[in-house]
């Protein structure tokens, strides 16, 4: 047993403990994502960048810098063109969407009722589930050969002869879609649910004090004040969207035709299953300053609102 | 209808601005527990008056405004406004408006848009609008700052904006809640006074929450108690300080509070201001007692005398606040025969707290 020390005088007989010194706990925090993020996102990056301006692919894969090559090979190619037409116009509509689903359900998330807890859990359910696997069950509740909801849109008269939902231009695009605001609405909601939360109590109160009906308090109160997280839950969803090429692989596959080609996919395509590595590299590059632009673009046209929604940034304490 | 003159149980009494019936308002808290924030509660508002609700936090004052603006329904009872029954409406119907202790102003919007909001919810054509917008703002002499936005103006300016909103409407009655508490100690005192002059000027029945009492006496036609849910007393500030229903009123208002000394099934009630030094007490009609002084407090010319009495009851500690007029040598450590004039004595039940008839004390 030590002895008590005496009270109020520094232990000068201690030494300090590593883990006393903050600048050594700050770097030991921070190396796992430090390793993480260089292995990982900034490797891969800078091989990217150094393959597009190559001509190495999978037969001869020796390093030869073959300058903007690749990108006039991919600029004369309408191929990429669809794709990244598709892809934009697909990641638009998608983020409408989810927007538009993630703001109900965070309005029925905040909403006080029994049992909001596996509510809550439950709707969160197809962010968790791996984008692979969903793709797959969604594959199966779309196709033709055994989807239960092929017959029901036959017996409605949406389907007819041999068409199926995933074997026509209009609808298979639809279907990617609509998987896609199904995996993201859950993520947007929780983020504009936050958004919600936040708005002061007294302020909604105000307005339905100063006789604004249910409209004119969305769109006069709320929208705009949570209008800097909508765009993060949009921007947010737009760059998984945007990137991602799991579902349109599982689900279609691109097809049919081209039809539902995005832009990662066809990286993919072009990289790996073509074997030409520059030109693969080389769309998938063109998707970063791309995704970097659209980014601070709108969070750029956010921050001047932003600048002026302090709602709880300055102001005494009561 | 009940509002009707002929159906009235106060016969040639014309409608109420605001009338509270039986409110109950019972809250369900965590674990089952209920909590009764209003208890029951009966109070009537006049046409014009400047009614305050005044109570320690948590009494209910609040959730009897939010019950009258239609934020909240009461479990039990009624509210009727303007001698309509209001229950189930929602705010917007009810022609109140009300400014927070925040004043929750759209912080996204600028003054102007802030205080046009309600008169677009209205559907006011723009040309009325602008009007009403720049009479608001010239009556609380805010024009120059229709422009900004919120986050760019003082306390104080916020809380005219939050008046300009609530006047706009014309509405039947104004409910502030605790408008002043977010303003520092000088400025409030001005607002204070402008907030009666400014409430002078329109006439329109105000129904004011405080915990300050300088506030309440200052500002109210009349003082409304509460503790606990339950209206303790209502009455000009004359009545509430002089007159005190009970224990409660008597201790929560006046500063220091009133002294209580334990005299059988009852309680001796005085004010620290009519504690004086014997020889400062008309003698015919006096009590007196010893007081033996612990401590002098010497605050803004008067001196609070601390100290214990005895012989009018058991040795209770007291105050005593002799104005700058009494010049009587006091020293800590001393006894000294104080007195108190007859008719100041107020007598309460000692278990129940309640007014009862005077006590003959002889001195």
């Amino acid at each position: 047993m030590r002895g008590v020390p005496a009270r109020g005088r520094p232990r000068a007989g201690e030494k300090a403990r590593l883990t006393d010194r903050e600048g050594f706990l700050a770097w030991a925090f921070l190396l796992p994502s430090v390793v993480y993020l260089t292995a990982l996102v900034a490797a891969p990056f800078c091989l990217t960048v150094a393959f597009a301006f190559s001509d190495a692919n999978s037969a001869a894969p020796s390093y030869r810098f073959a300058g903007l090559r690749n990108f006039r090979a991919i600029f004369r190619d309408d191929v990429f063109w669809r794709a990244l037409g598709d892809t934009l116009a697909l990641t638009g509509l998608s983020m409408a969407l989810v927007v538009f689903f993630g703001m109900i359900l965070a309005n029925v998330l905040l909403a006080d009722f029994r049992g909001k807890w596996p509510v809550r859990l439950l709707v969160l359910l197809p962010w968790t589930t791996p984008v692979a696997l969903s793709a797959i069950s969604w594959r199966w509740l779309l196709d033709s050969a055994y989807s239960p909801v092929d017959p029901i849109l036959r017996d409605a008269g949406v389907l007819h002869g041999g068409a199926s939902l995933l074997g026509r231009p209009p609808l298979a695009t639809a279907s990617v879609v609509a998987v896609h605001v199904w995996r993201l609405t859950p993520l947007a909601a929780v983020i504009l649910m936050a958004g919600l939360a936040a708005i002061p109590r007294d302020v909604g109160e105000a307005a339905r004090l100063d006789g604004a009906g249910f409209w004119r308090r969305l769109f006069g109160v709320t929208i705009p004040l949570t209008l800097p997280v909508i765009v993060v839950a949009a921007v947010f969803g737009a760059a998984v969207t945007f990137a991602d090429m799991a579902v349109v692989r599982v689900l279609t596959g691109g097809g049919p035709g081209a039809s539902t080609q995005v832009l990662p996919a066809l990286a993919y395509h072009r990289g790996v299953e073509d074997g030409d590595m520059g030109q693969g590299a080389a769309i998938a590059l063109f998707l970063f300053p791309l995704l970097l632009a659209g980014v601070i673009g709108v969070l750029r046209a956010v921050r001047r609102p932003e600048d002026a929604n302090d709602g709880e940034a300055d102001g005494e304490e009561p | 209808m009940r509002g009707e003159p002929a159906g009235s149980e106060r016969v040639g009494a014309a409608v109420k601005a605001v009338e509270a019936r039986g409110l109950v308002k019972v809250y369900q808290g965590a674990r089952k527990e209920r909590v009764r924030a209003l208890d029951g509660l009966n109070l009537t508002i006049g046409h014009g008056e400047y009614l305050v609700l005044l109570g320690p936090s948590g009494c209910g004052k609040t959730t009897l405004l939010r019950t009258i603006a239609g934020l909240e329904q009461p479990t039990e009872g009624e509210v009727h406004i303007g001698g309509h029954l209001a229950n189930g409406l929602p705010p917007r119907l009810r022609r109140v408006a009300m400014v927070f202790q925040s004043y929750a102003l759209y912080p996204h919007k600028t003054v102007r848009h802030n205080i046009e909001f309600p008169l677009k919810a209205e559907h006011v054509p723009r040309h009325m609008r602008e009007r009403k917008v720049r009479w608001a703002a010239d009556l609380l002499g805010i024009p120059h700052l229709l422009g900004r936005k919120p986050r760019h103006l003082s306390g104080g300016e916020r809380q005219r904006v939050a008046l300009a909103r609530a006047l706009v409407r014309e509405p039947a009655v104004f409910l502030l809640d605790e408008p002043l508490s977010n303003l520092d100690a000088k400025l409030r005192a001005t607002t204070r006074d402008e907030l009666r002059r400014f409430q002078q000027e329109i006439g329109t029945t105000t129904i004011y929450v405080t915990h300050d009492q300088d506030e309440a006496m200052g500002l109210g036609d009349r003082v409304a108690v509460l503790d606990a849910g339950r209206l303790r007393q209502v009455g000009t500030p004359r009545d509430i300080y002089d007159e005190p229903a009970d224990t409660f009123v008597a201790t929560f208002v006046g500063s220091p509070p009133m002294n209580l000394v334990s005299r059988g099934d009852r309680l001796v009630g005085f004010r620290p201001e009519h504690l004086l030094p014997a020889e400062n007490v008309a003698y015919d009609s006096r009590v007196t007692m010893p007081l033996r002084i612990d401590r002098i407090e010497y605050l803004s010319g008067d001196r609070h005398v601390y100290g214990s009495v005895t012989r009018i009851g058991l040795e209770t500690r007291v105050i005593a606040r002799l104005p700058a007029t009494v010049i009587t040598p006091l020293t800590v450590g001393e006894t000294h025969e104080f007195a108190v004039p007859a008719d100041r004595l107020r007598f309460f039940d000692a278990e129940y707290g309640t007014r009862t008839a005077p006590v003959r004390i002889g001195g």
